[in-house]
C-alpha cells in the first residue's frame, strides 16, 4: 500500500479518538518537553556556575619572580626578582595559548582625595587586565591603549576606595593624590567583593602600569605577570608555553632553575571541570528516563488499543487489509503519536525553559541539538515501542477477531 | 449451469480442528457450486458446521483437504497475504452486528476496502464509495457518523461498502439477526434487487423465513450437506414494504 493511503489511514484513526490519541501523547509531550526545559535550564545553570569560576580566576596563569637562595638558605618568593615589562611583552605576543597578558606593578600608599584619605595598594597593569580579571567598570571608562603609551596620570578605583573617599558623590572627573602624584578618576570599578583567603579585593587603585613605572614605583622589574588561558582546559599547556617562553627570555641555560614561579589556580578549574561533567551526567539521565517513561506510556495505551480495536482489525482484514497493512498501520500510528507528541513536547520545552529564565533571570539556551535529538528519540521510541503492538494486531486471526466481543 | 460461470466450486472440502486431544469435524466432504446470479441461503442449526462454510468460502479460512475454485481459480492453500487480497477483489461481507467503524462518517467506512485495493483497476475511492452509497439509497447520508444512522441504514451503509469493490460474491452471515422485520425486509427487498440486476449473493441464516427469499437453500448439518433444493415459493420482500422506502 502506498504510503500517503496508509498515512491517511494513521491520521483518521488517530483523529477518530481524540481524546485517547492526547492522552497518549502525553507521556511524549512531557518527555520531550522535560528533555529541552532541562538541557536549556541545566547549561544555563552551567553557564552560570561557569561564570562564576571564571570570574575566580579560572584560566588565570600568574607568574611571580622565584626565589634564590644563598648558602642553602632560601631567601622565601620573590627574593629574586628578575620580571620585567619585556617578559610580559615576550609573552604577549609569543604565547599562543594565552588570550592576554599583562603586567602587573604594585606600589601603595597614602591616598588623598574627596577631603579624606585612605590607606590602599596601587596596581600598575595593561588594559588587558580588565579582561583576564574579567572586571568591568560600574561607572566611567577603563583606560585605553594611548593612555598606557603616554603614561597618563589616569586610574580606576576599587568600590571600597570610591566609597571611602567619595561617600555621597560620583567620583568620576574628580581627583586623587598617590604620595604627591595627582591622577584623574576615570572610572569605578565593579565591586568584586572578597576572595576565598578574605581579601578584600575592592580595597585598591588601578592605573596604567606605565604611569605606575615611571612616576611611582621607579623599578626596572614588575611584582608579576597575568596571563589568561583561552579556556580552563589551556591552562596546564599554556603554563608548559609560559615557562619556556620565560626561561628563553631570561636566556636561561638548560642545567639552570627557573627564576620565576607559574602558578594557576588548580582546583578551581578542576572544579569547573567537575561541575560540567556532573551537569552532563545528569541531565543526560533525566532525559533518558523521561523518553524511556514516555515510551512505555505509548506501548502501553497502543496494546490496550489493538485489545480495544480488535473488531476494527477484523473489519479491515475481512474488507481485504494484509497483516502487514494491520503493521504498519499501527507503527505509522504509535510513530505519528510519538512525533506529534515531540512536537508539541518541543513547543512546551521553550515555554517552559522562557519561563524559567523570566522568573529565575538564568540565562537559559535552547539547544538546537538536544531539539533535534529528542525529536529523533521520541520517532525512534514510537518505533520501538509500537513494533510490539503492531506485531500483535497483525498477528489476529480475522475470525476471532470479527468474533471479539 | 455451465462449469464455465460457476463463482463457487468446492469439492470434497473437509475441515477439521484439533480441540486439545479431540479432533472436531466441523465440515466432512462439501461438494457445493454456486454460480454467478444465484441466491444462496446456507441454513443449519448452530455446530453444523455453517459458519465453517462461510469462513472458508469467504476466504477468512482455509480449508484441511479439498478445493476450492473461486472465480475459476484455486484459492485453497493461498498464504493469508493472498488471502487478503482474494477477499478484497472477490467478495463482500455483510455481517450480523454491521460492524462499521465508529466515529466515522459513512462515506468513509464505504470507501475502506478501496484503500486496500491492490489490483490495478483504479478505482477512484470517492466516486466509487458515493455510488455504492447511492445504489443502497444512503446518498443523503453520506456524511452522516456511524452512530447517526438507524440499525436499518448502518446495515445498508454495510451493504454498500461490500458492493464497493465491485465483487463477484457477496456474502451475508445472518444480515438480519440484529434487525426488526420492517427493516428485516428492506434489507432482502435490497438484496433481491441486487441479486436481480446479477449479483451473486450467499447469505447464512438459521430462519427459514428468511431463507423463503433466496432462490436456492442449502442446509447442513453434522458438517454434511443434508439438502439442496431451489426455494419452491420464492416470496418477494418489496411487496411487503410500504412505497416510502427508498429501494
Amino acid at each position: 500500500m502506498k504510503s500517503d493511503k496508509l498515512i491517511r489511514i494513521a491520521i483518521r484513526s488517530i483523529i477518530r479518538t481524540k481524546m485517547r490519541s492526547i492522552l497518549t501523547m502525553l507521556g511524549i509531550i512531557i518527555g520531550v518537553g522535560a528533555v529541552i526545559c532541562m538541557v536549556a535550564i541545566g547549561q544555563g545553570a552551567q553557564s552560570r556556575i561557569e561564570q562564576s569560576i571564571l570570574n575566580l580566576g579560572v584560566n588565570m596563569v600568574v607568574i611571580t619572580p622565584g626565589t634564590s637562595s644563598s648558602g642553602g638558605v632560601s631567601r622565601g618568593a620573590g627574593s629574586l626578582n628578575r620580571l620585567q615589562v619585556a617578559d610580559a611583552e615576550k609573552l604577549a605576543e609569543e604565547g599562543m595559548l594565552l588570550s592576554a597578558v599583562s603586567p602587573v606593578t604594585m606600589t601603595g600608599g597614602r591616598i588623598r582625595g574627596g577631603g579624606g584619605n585612605w590607606h590602599a595598594p596601587l596596581y600598575g597593569v595593561d588594559v588587558t587586565y580588565e579582561n583576564i580579571r574579567d572586571w568591568p567598570v560600574a561607572t566611567g571608562q577603563w583606560f585605553d591603549q594611548s593612555d598606557i603609551r603616554s603614561a597618563r596620570k589616569v586610574c580606576l578605583l576599587g568600590s571600597t576606595v570610591a566609597s571611602e573617599l567619595f561617600p555621597d558623590q560620583d567620583p568620576v572627573g574628580q581627583q586623587i593624590i598617590v604620595r604627591d602624584v595627582p591622577f584623574d578618576i576615570i572610572g569605578v570599578l565593579e565591586s568584586k567583593g572578597q576572595t576565598a583567603s578574605g581579601d578584600n579585593q575592592d580595597d585598591c587603585v588601578i592605573a596604567p602600569y606605565t604611569t605606575v613605572q615611571k612616576r611611582l614605583a621607579g623599578r626596572q622589574f614588575i611584582a608579576q605577570i597575568l596571563g589568561s588561558a583561552w579556556s580552563p582546559e589551556d591552562v596546564p599547556a599554556a603554563m608548559e608555553e609560559a615557562t619556556t617562553i620565560m626561561r628563553e627570555s631570561h636566556s636561561l641555560a638548560d642545567w639552570e632553575d627557573d627564576d620565576f614561579t607559574v602558578r594557576n589556580q588548580s582546583d578551581l578549574a578542576d572544579a569547573a571541570t567537575g561541575t560540567t561533567e556532573v551537569m552532563t551526567l545528569l541531565l543526560a539521565a533525566i532525559a533518558g528516563i523521561s523518553l524511556l517513561v514516555g515510551g512505555i506510556g505509548i506501548m502501553n495505551i497502543m496494546l490496550v488499543s489493538v485489545t480495544e480495536r480488535t473488531r476494527e482489525i477484523g473489519v479491515r482484514m475481512a474488507v481485504g487489509a494484509r497483516p502487514g497493512d494491520i503493521l504498519r498501520q499501527f507503527l505509522v500510528e504509535s510513530v505519528v503519536l510519538s512525533i506529534l507528541g515531540g512536537v508539541v513536547g518541543v513547543a512546551l520545552g521553550y515555554g517552559g525553559s522562557w519561563l524559567v529564565a523570566y522568573l529565575t533571570g538564568w540565562p537559559t539556551a535552547i539547544d538546537t541539538v538536544a531539539v533535534g535529538v529528542a525529536l529523533g528519540f521520541s520517532a525512534t521510541v514510537g518505533i520501538f515501542f509500537g513494533f510490539w503492538p503492531a506485531r500483535k494486531a497483525a498477528g489476529l486471526d480475522p475470525i476471532a477477531a470479527l468474533r471479539y466481543e | 449451469m455451465s462449469k464455465a460461470n460457476a463463482v463457487i466450486t468446492l469439492r470434497d472440502l473437509n475441515k477439521t480442528y484439533a480441540m486439545g486431544r479431540n479432533q472436531v469435524h466441523a465440515l466432512r466432504g462439501i461438494d457445493l457450486t454456486i454460480t454467478a446470479g444465484e441466491m444462496v441461503a446456507i441454513m443449519g442449526a448452530s455446530g453444523s458446521g455453517k459458519s465453517t462454510l462461510m469462513n472458508i468460502v469467504g476466504c477468512l479460512d482455509r480449508p484441511t483437504s479439498g478445493t476450492y475454485e473461486l472465480d475459476g481459480e484455486r484459492v485453497d492453500g493461498l498464504s493469508r497475504k493472498q488471502l487478503a487480497d482474494i477477499r478484497n477483489n472477490h467478495i463482500g461481507f455483510v455481517f450480523q452486528s454491521f460492524n462499521l467503524l465508529a466515529r466515522t462518517t459513512a462515506q468513509e467506512n464505504v470507501e475502506l476496502p478501496l484503500l486496500y485495493d491492490r489490483s490495478d483497476r483504479k478505482i477512484d475511492p470517492v466516486a466509487a464509495a458515493r455510488e455504492a452509497l447511492e445504489r443502497v439509497g444512503l446518498g443523503d447520508r453520506r456524511d452522516h457518523q456511524t452512530n447517526e444512522l438507524s440499525g436499518g441504514q448502518q446495515q445498508r451503509v454495510a451493504i454498500a461498502r461490500a458492493l464497493v469493490t465491485a465483487p463477484s460474491l457477496l456474502l451475508a452471515d445472518e444480515p438480519t439477526g440484529n434487525l426488526d422485520t420492517q427493516t428485516s425486509m428492506e434489507v432482502l427487498a435490497l438484496f433481491q434487487e441486487l441479486n436481480d440486476r446479477g449479483l451473486t449473493i450467499a447469505m447464512v441464516t438459521h430462519e427459514n423465513d428468511i431463507a423463503a427469499y433466496a432462490r436456492r437453500i442449502v442446509e447442513l448439518r453434522d458438517g454434511l450437506i443434508i439438502r439442496d433444493e431451489p426455494v419452491a415459493d420464492r416470496r418477494t420482500a418489496k411487496r411487503g414494504l410500504s412505497s416510502s422506502v427508498a429501494v
